[in-house]
């Protein structure tokens, strides 16, 4: 093993940064890992090198991204780019792949802020080309300076009116959006609007952008109850239900959004704790108020843990690098309690609109649950909602055995588009807790690697003996 | 697929794709040049012959892959296209070498 680093930040996202920032001003000796070719995340995909995209600049978001982008570009850390890391054990051994070359690493204290991911919208034909998330034409947008023309945006979630509201503002043509959200959730939000006081603005920006939506040409349809995607081989169109009837709109972009939950397969593997959150509905890292996780020297900080937001990620960042300072000894606890006040205090702050959000966008379940048995759930291995039924007919008790039993998340994703909804469909039919029922085990690698790769591993360490 | 372009790099790079020659923007990801360059089916899954189309463009769900320069399920949303690279979609049946485990 030659390199050893004392503290190893995976992700470059606000999290990542602001961790990074913190940590190396702390002077621990740090490396940064990221799976992108620049800085910033999937919130601040491109913001240096896509100026050109109408509407981006008037958002004050976006400002506050570079800054953390050009600060942290001005550090003195070792930082590497275009690296997906595959391992993160639980003795913090660290394996990433760079240029089909493997390198494996040992780190002292690991800072996981790997972000969110899309939640999954399993509805009938969601693997048809022309389906897309929300989120990927976002990427598309931001990255590759393309989107798609006369789109219909579906689902709900602060992220639909967001990227639907960009599109509109860049005057792409929007066929329609068809907001999801349930009325009955407005009403269940309610009762956290005071609460959400301090952040009130950005319950106001988001009307704002419902508004300029709906004065569009775009069709905006509320009150959708269920949707499928239409077409043969590639998506045609798409058909919803408003109020027991059912519509078609004709197009050949269809882009859903249910909302984001934290990435937690690298955490996972790394044996932290993970629990089912019952008001997001997804699997979040139980972490403390250090964002310190069950596993000595594992934190997870940011929307990896637990879906706050940018902002909040950011002061997550700064709580995670703080400790790992601290127990290095770079910092004295009191140096610590110091510099967490301010970060504590906005993270606070933003989080005050949380349960107002989480509840008002909270995804209906037959969203997220197919009724549909023909339904795919795991994408990879096409296993349907009614072959999961059958095999926990006969005696299957969670996702583990339903995997072994039909492949189902085993394929090249790793359960991360079917995890969720399998820990809920067993759930549901065993009337079980889904904390009961459980999620998928995961192992390295935890992206796909070439058997070259593991034969060519760069240092060694103990698991490289192992493996040898 | 109807694709329109937002931002326009002055720099063109040649790569290939399928055997047809494509000018494409530099800088972009593989699974924009190919969407841009109308391709709306990526490749074929393995274990139904469905056609698959990029999904999640931030390199999780693997709906993207491609052959790139020769290797085999490349993700095309995470590797930018460099001039001279060559293409191919894994268009093909099921594979019958996929095992299928216990499925029902």
């Amino acid at each position: 093993m030659n390199k050893q680093y004392e503290i190893v930040i995976i992700g470059t996202g606000p999290a990542g940064m602001a961790a990074s920032e913190v940590a190396s001003k702390a002077g621990a000796r740090i490396l940064v890992l990221d799976e992108q070719e620049r800085p910033g995340g999937q919130i601040y995909r491109g913001i240096e090198t896509s100026p050109s995209v109408p509407g981006r600049d008037l958002d004050q978001s976006m400002a506050n991204g570079r800054s953390l982008i050009k600060q942290f570009q001005g550090l003195n850390v070792d930082y590497i780019p275009d690296a997906t890391v595959w391992l993160v054990s639980d003795k913090r051994e660290i394996g990433y792949s760079r240029e089909g070359v493997s390198h494996l690493m040992q780190a002292d204290q690991v800072i996981i802020a790997t972000g969110a991911q899309e939640r999954p919208v399993p509805v009938p034909g969601w693997t048809r080309p022309g389906v897309m998330t929300v989120g990927a034409a976002q990427i598309l947008l931001k990255d590759d300076g393309m989107a798609m023309k006369n789109a219909v945006f579906a689902g709900t979630g602060p992220l639909l009116y967001a990227a639907a509201h960009q599109y509109v503002n860049a005057g792409i043509p929007v066929k329609a959006v068809l907001d999801l959200t349930p009325w009955k959730n407005y009403l269940r939000a309610l009762p956290f609007l005071p609460k959400a006081l301090p952040r009130f603005s950005k319950i106001v920006e988001g009307w704002l952008m419902k508004q300029q939506i709906s004065r569009s040409r775009a069709q905006y349809i509320k009150g959708v109850s269920e949707i499928e995607i239409v077409g043969e081989h590639t998506a045609t169109g798409i058909r919803y239900r408003c109020r027991d009837r059912w519509d078609q709109i004709d197009a050949q972009h269809i882009l859903l959004h249910s909302g984001v939950i934290p990435n937690i397969n690298i955490s996972r593997a790394a044996g932290c704790e993970t629990v089912w959150d019952k008001s997001q509905l997804c699997w979040r890292v139980s972490t403390d108020r250090w964002c310190r996780t069950s596993v000595p020297g594992i934190f997870v900080a940011g929307d990896g843990a637990d879906i706050g937001g940018a902002i909040s990620a950011e002061q997550y960042g700064r709580l995670a690098a703080l400790e790992a300072a601290r127990h290095l000894g770079h910092i004295s606890t009191v140096q610590r309690d110091i510099r967490s006040r301010s970060p504590r205090s906005t993270l606070n702050k933003e989080l005050s609109v949380r349960l107002f959000l989480e509840t008002l966008f909270k995804p209906p379940a037959r969203f997220r649950l197919p009724r549909d048995k023909q339904t795919i759930v795991c994408r990879c291995e096409e296993i349907t909602a009614g072959e999961i039924e059958k095999i926990v007919d006969l005696g299957c008790k969670g996702p583990n055995q339903v995997k072994s039993y039909s492949r189902c998340g085993m394929g090249p994703c790793q359960g991360r588009f079917c995890g969720p909804t399998v820990s809920e469909l067993i759930a549901g039919q065993l009337k079980k807790p889904v904390n009961t029922v459980g999620y998928y085990r995961l192992r390295p690698p935890l992206k796909p690697l070439l058997l070259n790769e593991l034969i060519t591993l760069q240092n060694g360490t103990d698991l490289e003996k192992r493996i040898k | 697929m109807s694709a329109v372009v937002q931002t326009k790099t002055t720099e063109n790079v040649n790569i290939t794709i399928d055997g047809q020659k494509a000018q494409v923007r530099a800088g972009i990801s593989i699974a924009a040049s190919m969407m841009e360059a109308g391709i709306n089916i990526f490749r074929h899954s393995p274990v139904s012959g469905a056609p698959r189309a990029p999904f999640c463009m931030m390199g999780i769900c693997f709906d993207c892959l491609v052959t790139v320069d020769g290797v085999e399920n490349q993700q095309a949303c995470q590797l930018k296209v460099r001039d001279g690279m060559v293409i191919e979609r894994q268009l093909s049946g099921p594979d019958t070498s996929h095992n299928s485990g216990g499925r029902l």
